[in-house]
């Protein structure tokens, strides 16, 4: 038989080797490969927001400073660290995995999924707050509006909108339709992430996966680490754009 | 078995830096710096801690150079994208309205 072709008569042929590829090395790559082209489509969805955000950011400085300058910056980089880790866990286990401790894979797997599950609990306060103090753009919310106080001079309420001159209400929804786009889609990201983690974990533990054979692991993992950078953009964007200007604005 | 295993260590080196970055990200916010500087040096921060996640978290030092062509091609597009359409606001002024 010709080199190259696949051997389906080979008594040591990997339960989980598709017939269409030769080898399983090549079918981990195939997916590699896969799961980046997808990924790339994900840098064409977020990148188009990203550069809705550069647009109007350069259009309206004065109101998107103050707009990030009322975000919660404790929260967003709590947030921050918490995915950074989580990304180092969901390395650990795709590692945890090629050397074939099953135990210590799964325990990475499930802390990564406990600090994903954070980072949305904290995104959780950090909505409820914009909710209880009309942040939420347009009418998403119907009969709550955003009409966020605006503080007058002197006044040092945390709650309350602190603008420069020529910052006005309109523009600083306009961050927030840009923020709650933006962090919403992460968001709803990680929940698919979640998902794919704890559909992993559960074929972890029958055994499913191992040194031979991790590849679903692995791209999990690619699309995590991308949702990870994804926030390493956002935190610095949204919540950091601003503080240079002076603690009083926003 | 080609495939490349990298060791922990390695990992727990990119994390720790990776931490730095935050934190050096945040106390530069803070500081005044001229002009538009505040931004490059949050976007380059950003950008290196990207770097770091593609090369190493996502194995692409260790992967074959198609992977790296695909990468390649997403930035060159976004690339596109973004000067296109800023060329296209910024000089929106620059000849009367027919």
């Amino acid at each position: 038989m010709p080199e190259g072709l696949a051997t389906t008569h080979d008594a040591a042929t990997h339960r989980a080797l598709q017939h269409h590829f030769e080898n399983m090395e090549q079918q981990r790559e195939a997916a590699s490969l896969g799961m980046w082209v997808f990924l790339v489509t994900e840098m064409m969805f977020f990148g188009g927001m990203f550069l809705a955000y550069t647009l109007y950011r350069y259009k309206y400085p004065e109101a998107f400073a103050a707009a990030s300058n009322h975000l919660d910056i404790r929260l967003g980089g709590i947030n921050t660290v918490v995915l950074i880790f989580s990304s180092f866990t969901m390395a650990m286990a795709v590692f945890y995995t090629q050397v074939g401790k099953r135990r210590n894979s799964i325990v990475c797997l499930l802390l990564t999924i406990v600090l994903g599950s954070t980072f949305l609990g904290i995104k959780a306060i950090e909505y409820r707050d914009k909710y209880r103090d009309s942040l939420i753009p347009g009418q998403l919310i119907p009969g709550r509006p955003f009409n966020p106080a605006v503080a007058k001079p002197g006044d040092t309420d945390e709650h309350k909108l602190h603008l420069a001159p020529g910052a006005t209400v309109r523009n600083v929804e306009l961050f927030y339709w840009i923020y709650f786009a933006m962090t919403g889609m992460h968001a709803l990201h990680m929940i698919i992430g979640i998902g794919l983690l704890v559909t992993l974990t559960i074929m972890a533990w029958r055994g499913r996966y191992g040194p031979e054979y991790h590849a679903p692991i692995e791209i999990s993992g690619l699309y995590w680490h991308f949702v990870d950078i994804v926030w390493i953009f956002l935190f610095p964007l949204l919540y950091l754009l601003g503080r240079h200007l002076g603690g009083h604005l926003g | 078995m080609s495939e490349h295993i990298v060791h922990p260590r390695v990992y727990i080196w990119i994390f720790l830096i990776l931490m730095a970055g935050t934190a050096l990200t945040v106390v530069a916010a803070y500081r005044d710096f001229p002009g538009p500087l505040n931004a490059v040096v949050a976007l380059t921060i950003a950008v290196i801690k990207a770097t770091l996640v593609v090369l190493y978290f996502m194995h692409v030092r260790y992967s074959p150079r198609l992977i790296r062509l695909v990468i390649a091609a997403a930035l060159f597009w976004m690339a596109l994208l973004f000067a296109l359409t800023i060329s296209d606001y910024s000089t929106r002024g620059w000849l009367p309205a027919m």
